[in-house]
């Protein structure tokens, strides 16, 4: 079925390529052992490449603030402190605060920008209709004007309507940061979907959405949890808007991070950043852990295929 | 068809903009009107991060004094052009609760110029005589004092006591000690010289102790096409080019050349008096009962520092100026400073504290201290200050490099400092 | 952007009539589905635009000689745009003079120069490596689930935290240095520092595209490969002429959005050299000259945003028309194959 997109080589087999099939088989075995390798050691490639100047971070996170210049490669000087440092309200530091912010913005600002952006997307992808180039382009204009110049006029709209330091001025910003990619990726997968069968459902009885939610979704499951952990992290990382906007109250951990101070003026806190850099990192790992399954199960497990 | 697109995309932009741009002109364009000056209420204190846990006390001290005249502390990020860009956006935005606000020294003219500062006169005026001269001119611009000094910070020349008995008190001194250095396996000297603030800070050290300015006293005509400016700068490059600035050097903030002296391979190192407890006390220190401390070296004698710090300024738009006022007298007091230097290590700008013997018991760098920001010179006292400090980091760091010869640096520095307070 | 207009495919060969009343019923609800967008990207990014655009043909304050304050600049014309393009600098008695080095707009072109040198190599090893990442981890092999999570970490770090874990690591007595006995000035010398930049980008925004690409991987069916693989084609072959055409409407979004964002790069230059590196501005990118400028004038900065923003449009808009004219052709020529 058309699930096999237009080009692709699928060639009846003849009676003479079955036999040389049989032929080739232990080869195909032996070549699968020498492929599995060259994954695992791609793989092992791949984590080290990834996690190096990660580990790097968690040794200084561990490290004495004394020798946080010492480049043993292995831990020496093994402390907590950075880590109660980090999270000292004594110190002024809000760093718990700020993770249950950064949370909260984030589960907002993907629940959010999922939600509108399927909206525009199903549109994009699926409704015949003017201007459909002069949408793509706005949407996709939003994501060229460099980032910084935004900041004076939205602080001076969000302090005007008394929004200053609440969430939704932290918020709103973020998902528009986001939406633009998020309207794209899921234009560009829900294309990809065999939207016959959504015809059958309506065929069955459905209206659009119905058939829309109950079969087209399930479908598209990898490409939306994609898009949640490409919007939930750029959230997550959103400083600059944040920096101007936040208050105490709501600051999220990027700006928590950045108002860390040494103990002296001059004193880059480095031990201190790298260790909330890892406590940051850690939630998402989690996330990404749980939801991993979801990033690749649909459409080839879904039964869809041929 | 296609221009009818394009026109369409602008009128729709365009449309979204004007129903949206009613919102943004801003209310009263109130500039410190004179009840404000003798009106009372709480008040918020900005600042940027409260690294030792100073400031809280204090507040905490003052409002048991002064419980109808509550402060409330606002606290900004650890970094310098964080802070700029938020006090500048609330001073924009007319913020009313920022009444009393901490700047760097450096911005102090460029917020007095721009008309967000309450001038310190009259009914608003302090009492200056005590505090230590550099501090209160950096606060003065165009003759009006803008802001009170709160903070100060100078320059000071850290060098291995065990290697070098007396500390070089000139340059040329410092230059021919190096030799100890060559023949300790060590580098020699260095500052700060990466491409940022910290540049700007060494290069006037060294033009200014070479007896040279960068501006002159109306606060934007560069006065860099001297002799005396060229031998600083050239101090600079030759050493570089000699060795005597490690290669290194170039890549060094404060905390790199803080780890490279602290690991004992640095024989002098031009850095802030903050390095003076952490260089004791750092677990990974081997220079710990090995170095002393002594004012920077100049042409015949101290050298000019570059002066740091912070001056304690109300903004024109808080709403209980006198309050403010009072409260800005009260960080001013011998008292708070005295709290600030011994908790928070913070110089003090009141001059008796330096030769309070309790204190220097305490901070023993005092002494040397006071006579590093007595001879400083304030950075450029000029509302253009940022391009300033861009025109002297990107034409002093090619000369350095050796990119750019000295001559052509300073006329290109000279030529883009004019151009930049033409307002470009 | 034009493409999707030309997307839009000729559809069902149905009688005039109907297909207009069918267009005009699905453009009614196309309008609400994507009407939340639209409002919203109007006011967070489309109301600054037009302020900044307004705001760039202002000059900025100047300083009244008398008072020594600031006053309005007025009206500048095109001024600041010919400051920027044609380094043009007012001279103290009120000449036109073409801008000193140090000054920010004598850097334009160099920055424009080192804007596009970053975004052309970061994206393509971004690519290439990104690509590479999607095809291991879309396989099945035991610990799939710790590579997907592995690859997220660089990412997943705030920009700020890892631009200041590299600026630590490529410091000249940093780990680096340390660990390869090399001491190379990392944060200064002209290439090392500009390569030092990509690495970093490298390794943060690679699991971007990854993940990216990887999700476009989900959407082949494993009897494409089967069938090729019985065909005896060689990996190479396979990937040539089936992963990659059938991957390329996900690569292409992909490889779009990392374009945008490499052109506006800031934080790791800003934080690992502060723009310095070679004679001095070896690093510094378009987004640095933009803050630098905000910081001593808005007005102008308005006016380099406007051009950066206009420079990313064309760049966006080649992009768009050379190589991404079937970004989404494919599947229409499916559906109406399904039709």
């Amino acid at each position: 079925m058309s699930a096999v997109p237009a080009g692709s080589t699928t060639i009846p087999l003849s009676n003479a390529q079955s036999k040389s099939i049989a032929k080739t088989k232990v080869a195909v075995r032996r070549k699968s052992t020498a492929k599995r390798w060259r994954t695992t050691i791609s793989a092992l490639v791949i984590v080290v490449w990834c996690l190096l100047p990660f580990y790097w971070m968690i040794i200084t996170a561990f490290r004495d603030v004394g020798y946080t210049y010492d480049t043993a490669f292995w831990p020496t000087h093994v402390t907590f402190d950075n880590f109660t440092t980090a999270f000292s309200t004594k110190l002024g530091n809000h760093l718990g605060q700020a993770l249950l912010n950064s949370l909260f913005i984030g589960v907002c600002v993907t629940a959010i920008a999922l939600l509108i952006g399927t909206f525009a997307a199903y549109a994009l992808a699926r409704l015949d209709f003017r201007a459909k180039g002069i949408v793509l382009g706005l949407i996709l204009g939003a994501s060229m004007f460099p980032g910084v110049a935004l900041i004076t006029p939205l602080f001076q709209l969000f302090t005007n309507i008394g929004w200053f330091g609440t969430y939704q001025a932290l918020i709103l910003p973020s998902i528009s940061f986001v939406l633009p990619l998020t309207v794209y990726t899921l234009t560009s997968f829900f294309r990809e979907m065999p939207w016959d069968l959504e015809e059958a459902a309506r065929i069955d009885g459905c209206t659009q959405a119905q058939a829309f939610r109950k079969v087209i979704l399930p479908l598209a499951t990898p490409a939306v949890f994609t898009t949640a952990i490409l919007a939930f992290i750029s959230s997550w990382n959103e400083y600059l808007i944040s920096s101007q906007l936040s208050s105490d109250a709501t600051q999220p951990v990027t700006v928590a991070i950045a108002s860390f101070a040494g103990s002296q003026p001059h004193q880059e806190p480095y031990t201190t950043v790298m260790a909330a850099g890892t406590i940051v990192t850690i939630p998402l790992v989690i996330l990404v852990l749980i939801f991993q399954r979801r990033i690749v199960a649909g459409l080839t497990a879904g039964g869809v295929k041929g | 068809m296609r221009a009818q697109r394009v026109s369409l995309v602008i009128a729709s932009i365009a449309a979204a903009g004007l129903v949206l741009t009613g919102c943004s002109s801003s209310g009263s364009g109130g500039t410190g009107s004179d009840n404000a000056l003798t009106s009372r209420g709480p008040i918020t204190y900005v600042q940027g991060k409260d690294n030792s846990n100073v400031v809280r006390p204090t507040i905490d001290r003052w409002n048991k004094l002064h419980p109808k005249e509550k402060v409330t502390f606002k606290e900004q990020s650890d970094q310098a052009d964080q802070q700029h860009d938020d006090l500048v956006q609330n001073f924009q935005a007319k913020n009313k609760n920022y009444d009393v606000v901490d700047v760097d020294v450096v911005w102090t003219a460029e917020f007095a110029a721009k008309g967000w500062l309450q001038p310190l006169t009259g009914k608003m005026a302090i009492d200056t005589s005590g505090l230590l001269k550099p501090t209160v001119a950096s606060a003065t611009y165009n003759g009006k004092l803008y802001a009170a000094p709160q903070t100060s910070d100078g320059g000071m020349l850290y060098y291995r006591s065990d290697l070098v008995k007396t500390p070089p008190t000139t340059w040329d001194e410092m230059m021919s000690d190096c030799s100890i250095a060559k023949k300790a396996g060590i580098d020699c000297y260095a500052g700060q010289y990466a491409k940022y603030e910290g540049l700007t800070v060494n290069v006037a050290e060294a033009i200014n102790s070479a007896g040279g300015t960068i501006v002159g006293s109306d606060g934007k005509t560069p006065t860099l096409d001297t002799p005396e400016a060229a031998k600083g700068l050239q101090n600079l490059v030759d050493a570089y080019k000699n060795g005597n600035i490690p290669k290194a050097a170039i890549t060094y903030q404060e905390e790199q050349g803080r780890m490279s002296f602290e690991a004992g391979k640095l024989l002098f190192l031009r850095n802030w008096p903050y390095v003076y407890s952490l260089a004791k006390t750092d677990g990974s220190s081997k220079v710990k009962t090995t170095f002393g401390i002594a004012p920077l070296p100049g042409a015949t004698g101290i050298g000019a520092s570059s002066l740091g710090g912070h001056n304690a300024a109300i903004s024109v738009y808080s709403a209980h100026k006198a309050t403010a006022h009072d409260f800005v007298e009260f960080l001013e007091s011998a008292e708070t400073q005295k709290f600030f230097a011994t908790q928070g290590s913070l110089a003090p700008v009141v001059a008796s504290l330096y030769t309070d013997a309790a204190l220097d018991a305490k901070l023993p760098y005092l002494p040397v201290l006071l006579k590093s920001i007595s001879s400083a010179v304030p950075r450029p006292v000029t509302p253009f200050y940022p391009a300033v400090s861009t025109a002297v980091q990107d034409n002093a760091y090619a000369a350095i490099k050796g990119d750019k010869s000295v001559a052509k640096a300073l006329s290109d520095m000279q030529a883009a400092i004019s151009a930049a307070s033409s307002g470009n | 952007m034009t493409t999707a207009t030309d997307i839009v495919p000729p559809t069902t060969p149905a009688p005039r009539a109907s297909k207009s009343r069918k267009r005009n019923r699905e453009t009614r609800s196309a309008l609400w589905l994507i009407l939340p967008t639209i409002v919203l990207l109007a006011i967070v990014i489309g109301y600054p635009i037009v302020t900044a655009i307004i705001q760039s043909f202002q000059k900025d304050p100047g300083l009244d000689a008398a008072t020594g304050l600031f006053v309005t600049g007025g009206f500048a014309g095109v001024a600041n745009y010919a400051h920027w393009l044609f380094q043009q600098c007012m001279s103290s008695t009120g000449q036109t003079i073409a801008c000193p080095p140090g000054n920010l707009g004598a850097g334009f072109w160099n920055a424009a120069g080192v804007t596009f040198f970053f975004t052309v190599v970061t994206v393509i090893l971004e690519t290439v490596i990104g690509t590479w990442f999607a095809i291991i981890m879309n396989r099945t092999f035991r610990g799939r689930g710790l590579v997907r999570a592995a690859i997220l970490v660089p990412w997943a770090i705030p920009t700020a935290v890892t631009a200041k874990l590299w600026y630590f690591i490529f410091a000249f007595a940093g780990i680096a240095n340390a660990l390869f006995h090399t001491s190379i000035l990392w944060t200064s010398d002209e290439w090392a520092s500009r390569f030092a930049i990509i690495i970093a980008d490298t390794w943060k925004t690679t699991p971007f595209m990854a993940l990216l690409i990887l999700a476009g991987l989900q959407l082949i069916p494993e009897e494409v490969y089967e069938a090729a693989r019985m065909d005896g084609a060689s990996t190479f072959r396979t990937f040539t002429t089936i992963t990659l055409p059938l991957v390329k409407p996900a690569l292409m979004v992909a490889i779009l959005f990392r374009i945008l964002d490499a052109l506006r790069m800031y934080d790791l230059p800003a934080i690992l050299t502060g723009g310095g590196g070679g004679n001095g501005n070896a690093t510094t990118t378009l987004s640095i000259l933009v803050i630098k400028q905000v910081r001593s004038g808005y007005n102008s900065a308005s006016a380099l945003s406007t051009i950066t923003f206009i420079i990313i449009f064309l760049v966006a808009f080649i992009f768009v028309r050379v190589l991404g004219t079937n970004v989404v052709r494919t599947q229409e020529a499916q559906q109406k194959g399904a039709k």
